[in-house]
Parts: C-alpha cells; structure tokens; sequence
C-alpha cells in the first residue's frame, strides 16, 4: 500500500494496457486500457457485455488476464489473488452482495483482519469499536452487532461500502454500487466518494445511470463490445455524446423483418407489480405483432417474462388474454393460455444438456398431449419433433445426439422447436440470439418473423440494440424495474432506447 | 462526518436465541421422560443419577467426532468418513499398544511402547485421512459427499486389511486407562471447549463460518479458502481417530467393524443441535446440547423398555424433523 503522507508524483496511479481476456466462445475484453489519476472519479461506461465487470474483476484479482499490464503507481502489478489486489492498495465492491449471511456487521467488515488481543483470540469489544467508529465516520446508521442476514438490500450495500473503504486502500473500484439503493442513500454513498476523492484516493465507478455519472464523475471512459472506445473529461461531453460513444455502432442490413397484418390485442398486462422487483408494468402485444423490450442489466425485464409465464408469479396486477382475466400461478398454466417461453440462459433453464434433441424437443409436449394410459404415444410425437426440427434446419448428426455436444444456435433453435410443437399464441424470447453465430442468428430472426406473419403474438426481450430495432413493431424500454416508455418502430433508434432505459 | 446521535452501541446481541430454542427442547423431552416416567414405570427419568452418567458416556465418543463434523458442517461440507476412521485407528493404535510381553501381539517387538505412541500414531493417522479429505474437496472440487465417501470405504476397508479381519486386544494399562471410568466425557468436554473457543474467539473459526456461508465472499475477502477447507477436514479426522481411540481403549479391543455408522449419529447431533446442513450457521454449543437430546432419547426409550427396533425408527424421525425445522426457521426469517 502506498504511503500517503509521501504521496506519489505520478500522474496515475493505475494504468491498464492492453488488457485482453477470453472465455469459452467469447472475447470479453480486447486491449483496453484506462488511466486512473488518484483523488479523482472514473466512470467506466459501456451497455451490458462491454467488459466493463471483466476488467474490474481482472484488477481485483477475481480473474487472471491472457494478456497486457496493469501498473500500480508506476510499477507492474502482478495480482493472482484477491489478496494480492487487497495488499496492493486495491479494493472492490463487487456488483453482486457479497457479504456473510448469518455473520455480523463487525464481522463481515472486518473478516480476516480482525482484532487480536494478547491470547490471539479475536478482541470482539475492539472489533465492535473499531466498526462504530468507521461506521460513524461514514455516517452509516447501523449496529455492528446485527446479522447481515437481517438487513435490507440496502442495508447490505452499505456494509459493503464500509467494508470497501475499511481496507483503506489507494484504489476503490465500484461497480454499480447503486444498482439496489433509494436516492437517500446514493446522495450519502457520494458524500462518501467526496470524502474519499479529497484524501486522493482513486475511484473507479460503474453504472448504467447518466445522471450520477454526471453528478460524481471527473473523467469516463467508455468500453464497446470488449473495446476501449475512448476516455473524456465529464465537463466536455454531454449525455448524448457517451450514448452515442455506448452505442456507436452502424445497423446493418441483416434483419428480414416484414411487415405483417397485425390482429387484436392478444395479451395484455396491466399494472404488474412484484414488490421489491418491479413495479406498475403494463402492456399489451397484438396478434402478428412483435413487442421488443429493452433494457439494461438490472431493469427486470426477464422477471417481468417469469412473473408472466408463472415462473414467479407477481401478487400484484392483471393480466388478460383475449381481454379475459386469466390466473396465472405456474408455468403449466400459461402453457394452457396458449403461452410458450424460451428463457435467458440456454444452458441453465433451457435445454436438458446431456439428453438428446428429441427428449430435448419433446419435453413441452409430453407435458399436455400424447400420453395413452400413461404411456408416451412415441410415434407420433418423435414423427412431429422430427418434423419441426427439419422445419427450423437444426444442424446434428441425428436427432439421437446428446444437446451438450450441440452449437449454441442449434441448441437454441431446438428450444424454439420444443415451444413452437405446443403451438403458442404468445411466444415469449429472452434474448433469443445471446451467444449464437451471425449465420444462425439471421436464421432465427427468420423464424420470429415466420410466426408474427402467423398471427403469433411475439415478445422479445433482447439487449442486442441492433436486434430490437431491426425486429420490433414496437419496443418497451425498461430501466430499474419500471417501463419507462414505448418507442414505435418508425420513431426508435439507439440513442431514444439508450435514453430511456438509462436514465 | 460526525453525528452527535451515533452513540457506540453497547448492546451485545450475539444471538444465542438458537441455542436457547434447542435447550428449550432438551427440557421438554427430558420432562416428557420424566412423566412418562411416573405414569408407565412409576419410578423418576431424571432422578437417577448412574442412568444419566451411562448416558453421557454413551454419546460422549460420537459427541468427540460431532465437535469435528460440525466445524465441517459450518463450513458448507459434509464428512461420512468419520466412523470409518474410527475403526481404522483404533486398529492402529491398539496393535501399538499391546501389553508388554504379549506373545499373540500385532507386532510382537513392540509391546510395551509408552502410551504416547499409540495416541500420537493414531491422531497422525486420522489427521493425514483429514487432510487427503480436504485436499482433494479444496483442491479438485469434487464434492465433500463423494470425497469422504470414498475415504469412508477405503479407511473401513484398511482397518479389515490390517489384522486380516482379527481382533486386536490386550492393551497396556496406561492405554486401558483412556477410556475408563467418566475419562471419554472429560475428552469430549475438553475438546468441546478447546473448539468452542477456536470457533468464536480465533480467524480459523471466523473463516469457517465466513466460508460456509459465502465462499464467493469469503474468497474476494483475501481468505485462503482452499487452505481453510484442509485445515477443517484435517481437524474432523483428528477427532474422529481421538474418538477411535477411545473407543478401542474403553473396549479394551480393536475390531475393524468399530464405529459403524457413527458418522450418521455425529451428523444427527449437529443437525439436532441447529447446525444448518446449508452452512455458515450452528455452533459447539448447539452440538453438545444435540449430543444430549440424542443421549437423552435413546436412553428414554429404553427406560420406558421401547423396543430397540422402535428405537432406530423414532432417532430417523427425529432427525428429518430436526432439518424440518431447521428449514423452517431459515424461512421465517427471511420474511422479516
């Protein structure tokens, strides 16, 4: 850790070059840099899978990097550990809570570095000062003795940021330490920041939200699609700009979207609420039309689709199909109403991975119709799985194959057969091209297409920009739980979505 | 940034609530007994000092390994290796500790040794089974169940191999003298203290709960973790060959079969006790208390002369709704 009363000369105290990082299938970070001066703000700007958490993760020593160089006031950082990056000078608060249920406050904050008294025995009352006292200083009203577990989300965020300032470190990373907290407590968490700058510790800050980017922020930089795009001071740039460097890219002509007769409001929702998730979402999607959402990471849009398809039902609202009230309390009951879902992650909720395509396509199906006696009418289900995946072109050697072994745009395209052989009037997608190549892509926005021109009422749920624009009849931007509006196919580009959903 | 109303708050609520739940469940079985006692036997449960002193020392062996599996316990794992362990070591340290001149000994030049030599070859053996328990959980991820599982098979099959399936018997006196009399209950209450301060006054025991109830946290905290889990699994094995060992000296005999299912019956004492399977929560405290309510059940049951059969099927019961209500309770408290 650096020695603060000698404080170093440099202009940076961190400096990241050329960092590049791959997962299976990904490049999530491809050379970017950023320059860190001390007692100042940086915000990392960037939509959802820029890289932004990669790099904070990379520097906190959670993920080790496949190339380029990090340097801590001048000299080469070589962090394999968390520990490392914490006896560096580098803390972090990470985007998911990470803290110890069923331990103290004192406890959580503290843990590893607790107080000792003569015996080696961990000093509780000094453990119990030494929290009162940080947690007086940064104004936190909380009791050291409480148990994690029974605060608020809120609550916890703040023993995050006390636990975060407690290293006393020479670099904080933040990232979207605001993402569960009221107004109050943002404006309290930035007087901490304000504090923390003027004893010229080194902030890096990430968020979705403008408005703090502007309030608190000295300097952005702003990562695209793992790149570093470019760095500015705040004071030269407005809001339009960054939006603008976020999006920045051009719209090909890749989407074959055509326009289709759209019918009668098919489902309607009205004023859905699950409290502490989101709140007051009302829509409709008519027959043959396809209803984009748009949103960034944390608007709740695939809760909204959960709650929909009785996944989590919401307590609160209506929804109504062909105007009629309809009881939706699990999965099998929005199958009834003619619902079919192909959710978020493939992988996790999707497909049964170690089955084969025709188990895999059959599951729907087998849950309503064809079953004898209790026994599986096998002919005429595999005939009819057989069929749609030779209608939707799934590529695999027989439809015997394990999915595990399946590309990701097949694996995907055999989910859309399972729902589409239940034969939905509602088709609900959860970003339905995540993680597939061009080609398979185009192929299933073919697809969506097809069945809208059907008479199919299609959600879509996408943070591909391009994907929600270019197949849309209109789209719903949500931002934090709320819709906060609706943009027809004519009026929407990137920078009205970008708008609305960060607010 | 000061705040004239941020008083330091003196309040020490540590919450011994859980503890006090268990022990308010101890009394009412133990009263039930006692007017059980009264109706059907017409004689006092609690009133009868050698019973109560047979039933600790009863469950004072297996108490010895639940002090080692509730630690693994907290930390998120499980251990199904201890009663294998047990017999394992008991066969080492009995073959070491045969009385001077026995001629039908294991190894009949080394009669006679010291005590500390069976002891100490014996906790090495259980330490080192620890330690490869986990090692291989921190450091090839295989999950604890299957890790020890196996440890389970093999340690069992070891102690078979190592007298070829024979009995090993006739201990020296100083050996003998480890399990006599109320020796097994001051082991375990020695060890219970020595673990109930590790757990709440020492880093090891904060990192074991630290681990057990977020091991993501626990990580980006700078802990060790994959340390931390040898160290956890190395103190089960430690105190499963402790237990071994009592048991062959109280017995005056080592046999293979030795600690059967004793595993089960340490995890039960955990699991009554409010150790949560889930990890991050539980403590010695509640272990003992657990310890007791299973000694005081079997002993009930065979004061009111239940069947043992009976016996067997009432302790299964008791130990589901045990986790029954441990699931219970994290649910209400989620609401609040």
């Amino acid at each position: 850790m650096l020695d603060r009363t000698n404080a170093w000369q440099g202009e940076y105290i961190l400096e990241v070059d050329n960092i590049t990082k791959e997962f299976p299938g990904v490049k999530a970070l491809d050379g970017v840099q950023l320059r860190i001066r001390p007692g100042t703000v940086h915000a990392l700007m960037g939509e959802n899978g820029a890289g932004k958490s990669t790099l904070m993760k990379i520097i906190a020593g959670v993920y080790t990097p496949d190339g380029g160089e990090v340097r801590f006031a001048g000299q080469p950082l070589n962090v394999r550990t968390p520990l490392d990056a914490l006896n560096s000078g580098i803390a972090m608060i990470h985007q998911e809570l990470n803290l110890m249920n069923w331990m103290t406050v004192a406890e959580n904050i503290w843990i590893r570095r607790e107080p000792l008294n003569r015996l080696g025995l961990v000093d509780h009352g000094r453990m119990r000062q030494m929290t009162a006292d940080l947690l007086g200083r940064l104004n936190i009203r909380l009791d050291p003795d409480q148990q994690v577990s029974e605060l608020t989300v809120a609550q916890k965020q703040m023993v995050e940021i006390a636990k975060a300032v407690s290293y006393n470190s020479d670099v904080l990373i933040m990232d979207e330490p605001t993402s569960a907290i009221t107004e109050a407590e943002v404006e309290h968490l930035f007087q901490i920041i304000r504090d923390l700058k003027s004893r010229g510790i080194g902030i890096v800050y990430i968020t979705h939200k403008m408005n703090e980017l502007f309030e608190i922020a000295d300097e952005f930089t702003v990562f695209r699609d793992g790149k570093y795009v470019g760095t500015h001071a705040s004071a030269d740039v407005t809001r339009d700009d960054i939006i603008r460097m976020m999006v920045g890219r051009e719209i090909t002509d890749m989407f074959p979207k055509v326009d289709c007769p759209i019918g009668d409001t098919v489902l309607e929702v009205r004023n859905l609420t699950l409290p502490g998730v989101f709140d007051d979402v009302s829509f409709h999607v008519r027959a043959g039309e396809i209803l984009g959402i748009a949103g960034l990471v944390g608007s709740k849009r695939s809760n909204v689709a959960e709650a929909i398809f009785g996944v989590h039902p919401a307590p609160i609202g209506d929804i109504l199909i062909d105007g009629r009230h309809v009881r939706i309390t699990c999965p099998s009951d929005a199958m009834a109403h003619g619902m079919a879902f192909l959710t978020e992650d493939r992988k996790e909720t999707g497909c049964f991975l170690i089955l084969d395509c025709l188990e895999n396509i059959q599951s729907a199906l087998i849950t309503r119709n064809h079953v004898k006696n209790g026994f599986i009418d096998r002919k005429t289900i595999t005939a009819k799985a057989e069929e749609m995946a030779r209608k939707l072109r799934v590529k695999t050697p027989s439809l015997h194959e394990t999915v595990e072994n399946l590309s990701g745009g097949n694996q995907q395209k055999l989910l859309i057969a399972r729902w589409l052989l239940t034969e939905p009037r509602i088709l609900i997608l959860d970003e339905p091209t995540r993680g597939i190549d061009v080609g398979a892509k185009s192929e299933i926005h073919r697809l969506i297409t097809n069945l809208a021109a059907q008479g199919v009422a299609v959600i879509m749920i996408s943070s591909e920009m391009p994907e929600v624009l270019g197949m849309s009849d209109r789209i719903m931007v949500m931002h934090e739980g709320h819709v906060s509006g609706f943009l027809d196919r004519a009026e929407a580009d990137q920078v009205k979505i970008m708008s609305l959903a960060a607010k | 940034m000061s705040d004239a109303s941020m008083a330091t708050p003196q309040r020490r609520h540590r919450p011994m609530m859980a503890e006090l739940n268990i022990l308010l469940v101890l009394v009412g079985i133990c009263l039930t007994f006692e007017i059980l006692g009264w109706i059907t036997q017409g004689q006092s449960f609690l009133g009868n000092w050698q019973r109560l002193s047979i039933m600790i020392l009863q469950v004072s062996v297996v108490g010895i390994i639940a002090i080692g599996v509730t630690q693994v316990i907290i930390s998120g794992g499980i251990d199904l290796s201890s009663g294998s362990i047990v017999g394992a070591t008991a066969m080492i340290s009995m073959s070491l500790a045969q009385a001077a001149g026995y001629e039908r000994a294991v190894y009949p030049d080394l009669t006679g040794l010291p005590v500390i030599i069976p002891v100490a070859v014996g906790l090495l053996f259980g330490l080192i089974c620890g330690m490869i328990n986990g090692a291989l959980i921190a450091y090839t991820k295989i999950p604890p169940f299957i890790a020890t599982l196996g440890m389970m098979v093999t340690a069992r099959g070891f102690a078979k191999w190592y007298t070829k399936g024979q009995p090993i018997s006739f201990p020296s006196d100083g050996f003998a003298a480890i399990g006599r009399g109320m020796m097994p209950v001051f082991i375990f209450l020695a060890v219970s203290l020595i673990f109930h301060i590790a757990l709440r006054y020492t880093r090891y025991g904060k990192f074991t709960y630290a681990i057990g109830a977020n091991p993501q946290a626990a990580r980006v905290s700078g802990i060790n973790v994959e340390r931390q889990l040898v160290r956890i699994y190395a103190i089960a094995g430690l105190l499963s060959a402790l237990a071994g060992i009592v048991v062959a000296a109280r017995g005056l005999t080592a046999q293979a079969g030795m600690g059967t299912m004793y595993e089960l019956d340490a995890i039960a004492m955990a699991v009554i006790g409010g150790v949560s399977l889930t990890g991050g929560r539980g403590s010695i405290l509640g272990t003992m208390i657990g310890m007791v309510i299973f000694g005081v059940i079997i002993s009930g049951f065979t004061f009111l002369r239940l069947d043992a059969y009976y016996q067997e099927m009432i302790k299964g019961v008791i130990i589901v709704a045990a986790v029954v209500a441990d699931v219970y309770r994290q649910k209400k408290r989620k609401k609040v």
